[in-house]
């Protein structure tokens, strides 16, 4: 064989496996998907947003769990989101060659990628282990913990991507450096710290692990954050492991919504991007 | 400090004069809002070293207990108060190896196919797909695994794996046992679909990073796209593709929902890959509620401990590499 012929030889191979490995990604994400609709299409009925999680062996719906979600997620993130905006704030604006600030940002990757049940056993050692009980507002805790770090690290690269000759021309105008922070760099970053806020979001809408020791679960409907709390992932985890066909029903029905809410809040959030940065 | 001080010194140059009020206001309303920022700056490096304090103060106990044993034993009996950390270890490391064989090559093929094959109208849609297939969440996964996945790769793929590489030297015995379609190999192999997106989306950026020039000269000088690749890229590239295989490793060690549906919950070391075994977070997700006894939790507290520390130090040796090539290129970080 020539080495020309060998070379074209080993180039359509390896070219090939790429193509086969791309391929093999996309094959699971449409897998997965047509399982979810498979399995959960057929159960999602307008009783499942009016009635709550049944006992096993009768029917019922999902409405305490969704319910119980929406609250958690939205706690989650008016904790998470504000906070994370302003240490991106200091990160971006005051501490760009900081000791303080190239520490934050370094222990922010890690909190970033922590794996979340330890988020989940740190707020259990805090709050339910200090209080005595699961509660919903450990939950929330918990969710922000996994928040922060998205909205941090999404805050600081957008606000850098405002030119610092727009901090300059509100600076020679007099303006002082809050107001050139809050007129000036947030409403350029906007889009970009919105879009950090909804990747933070989507994420935690199906975190399991962290909830599983904190807001545990609930079997009926609660506004009582201070008492466990229902969600929908612990629902999916109990529901899916019981031996009740009802309740995997149901198990599946929900893990249909959370991945159809999650990929839409991603399109949403990837729009807002493409907006952000034209 | 210097912006403080420049305040201070407007302060000193501008005395007794009608602006003084309005240029300290001014200045206090700047130190207020740089405070607050700082402040919550600040509380993401006390969260993260909360987790440390929490978890050691918790796993205080066991660790006095059972000392450097607590490490080598495979021992985990809540009855009778015996704990070590060996085999949810062994599961933990052997699964994310396992998902790290298989994921990796795919990302790089990933990665590949989207920086140089695909034409420019579908490069979007490709790397999208991939990024949505990390957006789904975990228990996600685990159900798939387990009602989906782990039937059929009972019924079809373990078989033939017993039958073609059962019965090799050395390896064979990874691949032998009942096809029960849970157990270590297949929380592996859903761990590896897992961090694929992850590992893809890092190997693609860093091939972004390559200057179009060098590129260009190689195929200028007659490469094929592999030799390309193979010879300029990924040398180039390097220290930024280990970097996101790290990453992805990090994500496989604490993945928790998906491995615990699926690799069988059992506290064994096995020779073969097919038998259920046990992980690091699996055994958290699934004992922590039910821990009775002060020394079983604070086993628990340390086994999170471990993967903290496991997590952190694979972490931190990613962010190294990643910002070595960042350096490299000049770009702050």
């Amino acid at each position: 064989m020539t080495l020309h012929a060998r070379r074209r030889i080993v180039n359509h191979v390896a070219l090939s496996l790429s193509i086969l490995a791309t391929a093999f990604g996309l094959f699971w994400l449409g897998w997965l998907l047509w399982t979810l609709l498979d399995n959960g299409l057929s159960w999602i009925t307008p009783r499942l947003f009016i009635e709550s999680t049944p006992p096993p062996g009768s029917q019922g719906g999902l409405a305490n769990a969704l319910f119980g979600s929406a609250i958690l997620t939205i706690a989650g993130v008016a904790i998470g989101a504000p906070a994370g905006v302003l240490a991106g704030t200091y990160l971006a604006e005051f501490g760009r060659t900081s000791r303080l600030g190239a520490a934050v940002r370094f222990v922010n990757d890690i909190l970033l990628s922590a794996p979340s049940i330890i988020v989940g056993v740190f707020v259990y050692a805090l709050i339910v282990l200090k209080t005595g009980h699961f509660s919903g507002w450990a939950g929330a805790v918990a969710l922000a913990l996994i928040v922060l770090p998205v909205v941090v690290r999404t805050t600081e690269n957008m606000m850098r991507l405002v030119p610092d000759s727009l901090r300059e021309a509100a600076a020679a105008l007099g303006a002082p450096m809050w107001k050139i922070t809050l007129r000036v760099v947030y409403r350029s970053a906007l889009p970009g710290i919105m879009t950090g806020v909804l990747l933070g979001t989507a994420r935690i809408s199906g975190e399991t692990a962290p909830l599983l020791f904190t807001a545990l679960n609930n079997q009926f409907w609660s506004t009582d954050m201070t008492r466990p709390f229902p969600n929908l992932p612990t629902v999916i985890f109990q529901f899916a492991m019981s031996p009740y066909e009802d309740w995997q029903h149901l198990a599946w029905a929900a893990a249909l919504l959370i991945t159809a809410s999650i990929l839409a809040i991603n399109i949403v959030a990837r729009i807002l991007l493409r907006r952000a940065r034209p | 400090m210097t912006s403080a001080e420049a305040a201070q010194d407007v302060r000193s140059l501008s005395p007794g004069q009608p602006a003084r009020s309005r240029a300290r206001r001014i200045s206090i309303a700047d130190q207020l809002f740089r405070a607050l920022a700082a402040a919550f700056a600040a509380l993401v490096l006390l969260a993260v070293l909360g987790v440390l304090i929490v978890l050691l103060h918790g796993s205080w106990p066991a660790l006095k207990t059972f000392r450097f044993g607590f490490l080598t034993s495979k021992e985990w009996n809540p009855v009778t108060g015996q704990f070590g950390a060996l085999a949810p270890l062994y599961g933990t490391v052997v699964t994310s190896l396992i998902a790290l064989l298989v994921g990796v090559p795919v990302s790089f093929g990933i990665a590949l196919v989207i920086t140089e094959l695909a034409p420019a109208w579908l490069k979007r849609p490709i790397g999208i797909a991939i990024e949505l297939l990390a957006a789904i969440p975990s228990i996600i996964y685990g159900m798939w695994g387990l009602f989906v996945f782990a039937p059929r790769f009972a019924a079809h793929v373990q078989p033939w794996l017993t039958d073609h590489l059962g019965h090799l030297p050395i390896v064979g015995a990874l691949f032998q046992g009942p096809p029960m379609g849970i157990g270590m190999l297949t929380a592996g192999l859903i761990l590896a679909i897992m961090i694929i997106p992850f590992m893809a989306a890092v190997m693609r950026d860093v091939f972004e990073t390559v200057p179009a020039s060098l590129r260009e000269s190689a195929y200028a000088v007659g490469c094929t796209t592999w030799e390309v690749v193979w010879r300029v890229v990924l040398p180039y590239t390097r220290v930024g593709v280990i970097g996101g295989v790290i990453l992805g490793l990090g994500r496989a060690l604490g993945e928790t929902m998906a491995v615990t549906f699926v690799i069988g919950n059992a506290h064994e070391i096995n020779a073969s890959l097919f038998m259920a075994g046990n992980t690091i977070s699996s055994t958290l997700a699934n004992e922590f509620t039910e821990a009775v006894t002060p020394i079983y939790t604070s086993s628990l507290l340390a086994l999170g401990l471990l993967l903290f520390i496991l997590t952190f130090l694979v972490l931190v040796a990613a962010r190294v590499m990643l910002s070595k090539l960042r350096t490299r290129d000049g770009v702050h970080t």
